[in-house]
């Protein structure tokens, strides 16, 4: 048998495919982005060698307005961090120690993670319709009329408008990775703790936060990386407007792509997104290794 | 003591009881008002029951709206992204657990670098690729960047399973006279069941909900995917909220309805995309 697997064109056939796939789809691309980074380029005609210009310009033109996105995405991941993974970790420790309806509630928790961001996206546009959405009526019937806004139209509320749904929606998301932390907590450590008389908090502290570190920390660069890539439900709620309010790197992307065909600015964009990415994830390990 | 415990677990349930309808009350409303005239959404009866259930705001959505034809453009992409990734998985996990040969463990990091890869790293190319390859507008140009796009996670998950089978089944088989593509189909395949579940169920969701690619690889009605096609309907109903609220609901029950059934399974397989990764 080994003789018949170590069958060179054997090995070829079966790999051959995934390789393919996988190379040309995912890892070719980093390259070709990389590349066209430095031309100017309308995506038909020809390209034209501009060196780092393309980055220069992203980093000090206000027009494209790249850092102004760029912290947007930040105040999320920042939102995300302090705010979501907190809540998400609460309920985790909560449904970990195995109170009654745990399936259930983790089950409910979760749900917003499967819809789809579109229709996410569409149900809050309708929250936030100035005119018939359950917000303002909400404020209305209770004499808070002044207290109104045209949500996601306003520059002063947009960001906040756009931040609460993508927040809400993956608290499920970073619950469950967690939840699935507490639970790989060996039995017998609690027990122990509780026997030596230590509170619920105390075990919390001491016993399951220490051992679930490697999960925060994973749950962390998450919630980073995937603030700086969000893109679906900006795009369905305001697509980065008012006068660019909500605008983040995905969505200068596609503009820059789609509507100026400046591919070779899309292409720094996408660059500095995966490069972000990446930075951010060895940083976040790095801290937390750190704190060791 | 015991008073203060009391009162501390009422007060946990009070709070994962309204966590729990902060969660379940944008789909309860989009439940109802998907039935509901306007009338009754902007005012006479915006959280409640529908009075009148107007099944005719779903004739419109599938009619006028189109949403018959986006709903079966999503269940043939994604069937197709299921068969595919599927196929190359399996194939290709076999060659990296099974076959022997001295660089499968690095190829095999090599594949797990894809459960990072942010897809705005192929916007670019793959979308000049397809031009270039006159792909765009077809359904080609979604199904294959979805099946790269599955292709680790599903090795990762593959790999773990494969493992399992014990290696005295291919040596029976081989001694039985099978070749490696029939210790391939007839034995390992058969045994890979609860493997092929979780990858199926984690593609479908990837892809069903994909908004990205859909949007700037398809432009063509004909060929839209649901999300773009709830995007497109919208905009066409601005005024009128009930056939939207059904185009909502018809994009969402067949998400709920897997959920329903195999909700511990989907939750192992968020679980293990992430933690492995």
């Amino acid at each position: 048998m080994n003789k018949m697997y170590s069958n060179k064109l054997h090995i070829l056939i079966f790999i051959f495919p995934a390789l393919l796939l996988f190379c040309a789809i995912l890892i070719a691309p980093i390259g070709a982005s990389a590349y066209y980074s430095f031309f100017d380029w309308d995506g038909f005609g020809e390209k034209t060698f501009i060196g780092l210009a393309n980055y220069k310009e992203l980093f000090t033109s206000d027009a494209i307005g790249f850092l102004k996105a760029l912290r947007n995405s930040l105040l999320l991941a920042v939102l995300s961090v302090f705010l979501q993974l907190p809540l998400a970790l609460a309920l985790a420790l909560t449904l970990g120690k195995k109170i009654k309806g745990e399936r259930f509630f983790l089950s409910v928790y979760f749900m917003p993670v499967l819809i789809s961001t579109v229709v996410i996206g569409q149900l809050w546009l309708k929250i936030y319709n100035p005119n018939y959405g359950i917000l303002n009526v909400f404020l209305k019937a209770i004499g808070l009329e002044k207290w109104t806004h045209i949500w996601l139209g306003e520059k002063a509320t947009a960001l906040g408008a756009v931040f609460i749904p993508t927040l809400w929606q993956y608290v499920g998301y970073h619950m469950l990775l967690l939840y699935a932390g507490v639970k790989s907590v060996p039995p017998e450590l609690r027990e122990a703790a509780m026997l030596d008389g230590a509170t619920d908090g105390q075990v919390n502290r001491y016993i399951v936060l220490p051992y679930i570190k490697p999960i925060i920390r994973i749950s962390v660069i998450f919630a980073v990386t995937g603030s700086l890539k969000s893109f679906d439900l900006i795009y369905v709620l305001t697509n980065g407007g008012p006068l660019h309010a909500t605008e983040v790197p995905s969505t200068l992307m596609i503009d820059m792509l789609f509507l100026r065909n400046r591919y070779g600015m899309g292409s720094t964009i996408a660059v500095m997104l995966i490069l972000l990415c990446f930075a951010f994830a060895l940083l976040i390990s790095a801290a937390f290794r750190g704190e060791d | 003591m015991r008073n203060s415990r009391k009162s501390t677990q009422v007060l946990i349930y009070v709070g994962l009881i309204l966590w729990a309808l902060v969660n379940l009350f944008p789909i309860y409303w989009m439940f109802t008002f998907s039935l509901k005239n306007n009338a009754e959404i902007f005012g006479a009866n915006v959280i409640g029951l529908p009075k009148e259930w107007l099944w005719s705001n779903y004739t419109k959505a599938l009619n006028t709206g189109k949403m018959g034809v986006y709903f079966l453009n999503s269940v043939i992409v994604a069937a197709a992204t299921i068969a595919i990734t599927l196929a190359v998985a399996l194939m290709g996990t076999f060659a990296l657990t099974r076959l022997i040969w001295k660089q499968k463990k690095t190829l095999n990091k090599f594949f797990m670098l894809g459960l990072t890869i942010p897809i705005h790293a192929s916007i670019v190319p793959v979308y000049v690729t397809l031009s270039r390859l006159h792909m765009l507008n077809t359904r080609w140009a979604l199904i294959i960047p979805y099946a790269a796009f599955s292709l680790s996670m599903a090795i990762l998950v593959c790999t773990g399973f494969m493992n399992e089978i014990p290696r005295d089944l291919d040596e029976a088989a081989c001694i039985d006279g099978c070749s490696v593509w029939g210790i391939f189909f007839r034995i390992i395949v058969p045994l890979m069941k609860p493997a092929v579940a979780t990858v199926a169920i984690y593609t479908f969701l990837q892809c069903w909900n994909e908004l990205m690619f859909a949007n700037i690889f398809i432009s063509k009605s004909s060929l839209r995917t649901l999300p773009v096609g709830v995007q497109a309907l919208s905009g066409q109903y601005t005024t009128d909220w009930g056939p939207i609220g059904a185009a909502l609901v018809l994009a969402t029950f067949p998400t709920l309805l897997v959920y329903i059934f195999l909700s511990k399974k989907i939750q192992e397989s968020f679980i293990a995309g992430a933690i492995k990764g």
